[in-house]
């Protein structure tokens, strides 16, 4: 069973079309690293994988349970929105610009989940999140607000949030892309560390570095399609595609 | 010296006494005026405030219908003076069989009006908030109500106060018009002394009642704000 199984998947925003036929499987304890230039569609795939998205064709499994199918006259059709939240609940999200509860603290943030959807005590919510904080670093941080940390730090706590909710699988959306230079190694480890304790990931990054060594699997994006898939050694060293090739020229 | 203050001070008082007497008469009655204006106003921000949140809820809500209805009282309810509504609330409702006290009247009409603006200053509040808010909440797992309750709105409020603010003063003031159909508030206490007694200083005393007012709630709304600004 794959944690994730999405099959010939297509998505317009009114005449665009962002997703052309996008086939994707991802197994337990995988880590893939998706690339592209910007506007290919990577934000739009996880999107649409997390329910963010609604998708026009095609069909996303997700530990074998069906969110959206092909009927027998091959209209996709979504399962009842209270299904598809309960399978959502098998994945964490982490943005590219945080969001975070700007009202609320650090650890109001990642106990907020556990309490009001999955109605964790909240004492034992609490000692959930501040397990996770001193994984991810930020304990000393519990009672700060958003606005007083840095992109780094917010980001970490983004990161615990989602894991709060004790997701089976993880999407990335460019976590370090609106961070300054010095600050992504932080929140890399945290990812590094997740990935060494098996935790399934989809990751959408520009951090060719990070792709290539922490990914099993690299996937190469270009105009709403996947171009190229493999290991890293074999995209980054010995690329099949002119497309793939001229991306790596221009951000290696 | 102490002299010299002594010859000063003592013939103005003189000079004002009988202003300060006159004053310490009508004080009562313009106090138990204004306690009907704060009645009125504090029914109508206790009333108008939810009222106006669940109007702004249906304005934004996925239902066109819901939103077309409300845009609609909107549209009436900021559309004509509030002092029409009272009067048909007061003087038009009884040809429908309802017939109101004019407290009551007053209440029901300021409350109807007020809530409309606010729906309106807090739909713009709503619609201020990132939407990342929203996807934040989504991905955790929270329904569309959760999210709004425990995430938006939370964060509405700070950013509604200074209009809210602006509103409620508006409202001290606005609560002079019930003296049309006869209301004994602070306006109306004025104006009978006025009558009576051929003065003009009980328009000054109501006029510094009506200072003191807007001048505690603006103080208070700070601060709310203050409160509220921890996190940003
Ligand atoms: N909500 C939307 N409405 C309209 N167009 C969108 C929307 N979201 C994304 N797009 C467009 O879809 C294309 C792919 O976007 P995106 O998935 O964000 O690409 P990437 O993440 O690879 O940069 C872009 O051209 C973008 O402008
Ligand atoms: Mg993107």
């Amino acid at each position: 069973m794959y944690m994730i199984e999405a099959k010939n998947v297509y998505k317009s925003f009114g005449d665009l079309q962002v997703l052309k036929g996008i086939s994707l499987k991802v197994e337990k304890g995988e880590v893939v690293a998706v690339i592209g230039p910007s506007g290919s569609g990577k934000s739009t795939l996880l999107r649409c994988l997390i329910h963010l998205e609604v998708i026009d064709r095609g069909s996303i499994i997700i530990q074998g349970q069906p969110m959206a199918y092909e009927d027998e006259k091959g209209k996709t059709e979504y399962v009842p929105d209270k299904q598809i939240r309960q399978i959502c609940k098998k994945l964490g999200m982490v943005f590219q610009n945080f969001n975070l509860f700007p009202h609320k603290t650090v650890l109001e943030n990642i106990i907020e989940a556990p309490i009001v959807v999955n109605k964790v005590p909240k004492k034992e919510a609490i000692d959930t999140a501040e397990a996770l904080l001193k994984r991810v670093g930020l304990i000393d941080k519990k009672d700060s607000y958003p606005s007083q940390l840095s992109g780094g730090q917010k980001q970490r706590v983004a990161i615990a949030r989602a894991l709060a909710m004790k997701p089976d699988i993880m999407l990335f959306d460019e976590p370090t892309s609106a961070l300054d230079p010095e600050l992504t190694g932080e929140v890399l480890k945290v990812m590094r560390d997740l990935a060494e304790d098996r935790m399934t990931m989809v990751v959408v990054t520009h951090e060719m570095g990070f792709a290539r060594e922490v990914a099993d699997r690299i996937i190469f994006m270009d105009g709403g399609e996947i171009i190229e898939e493999g290991l890293p050694e074999e995209i980054f060293c010995n690329p099949r595609s002119d497309r793939t090739r001229d991306f790596l020229k221009q951000v290696l | 010296m102490q002299q010299l203050l002594l010859d000063i001070v003592k013939p103005a008082l003189e000079v004002i006494k009988p202003t300060l007497e006159y004053i310490s008469r009508i004080i009562v009655p313009m106090l138990q005026g204004t306690v009907v204006t704060l009645e009125l106003f504090f029914i109508t921000i206790v009333f108008s405030i939810p009222l106006g949140v669940l109007l702004a809820l249906a304005r934004i809500s996925r239902y066109g219908f819901l939103r077309d209805v409300v845009g609609g009282y909107i549209w009436l309810l900021r559309g004509t003076p509030l002092l029409l509504q009272v009067f048909f609330v007061y003087y038009g409702l009884p040809n429908f069989g309802i017939t109101l006290e004019n407290f009551p009247a007053a209440c029901i009409a300021f409350v109807l009006n007020y809530a409309a603006y606010f729906a309106e200053i807090f739909r713009a509040g709503i619609q201020s908030i990132d939407k990342g808010q929203y996807e934040g909440a989504k991905v955790l797992g929270f329904t569309y109500w959760q999210t709004m309750w425990r995430i938006i709105l939370p964060q509405t409020v700070r950013r509604v106060l200074p209009p809210v603010c602006n509103e409620a003063i508006t409202l001290v003031k606005d609560t002079a018009l019930v003296y049309a159909i006869g209301l004994g508030e602070l306006l109306r206490a004025t104006k009978i002394a006025v009558s009576r007694d051929a003065v003009t200083s009980p328009f000054v005393v109501a006029a510094v009642f009506y200072l003191v007012m807007t001048y505690v709630l603006t103080k208070a709304f700070d601060q709310l704000e203050r409160r509220y600004s921890i996190y940003e």
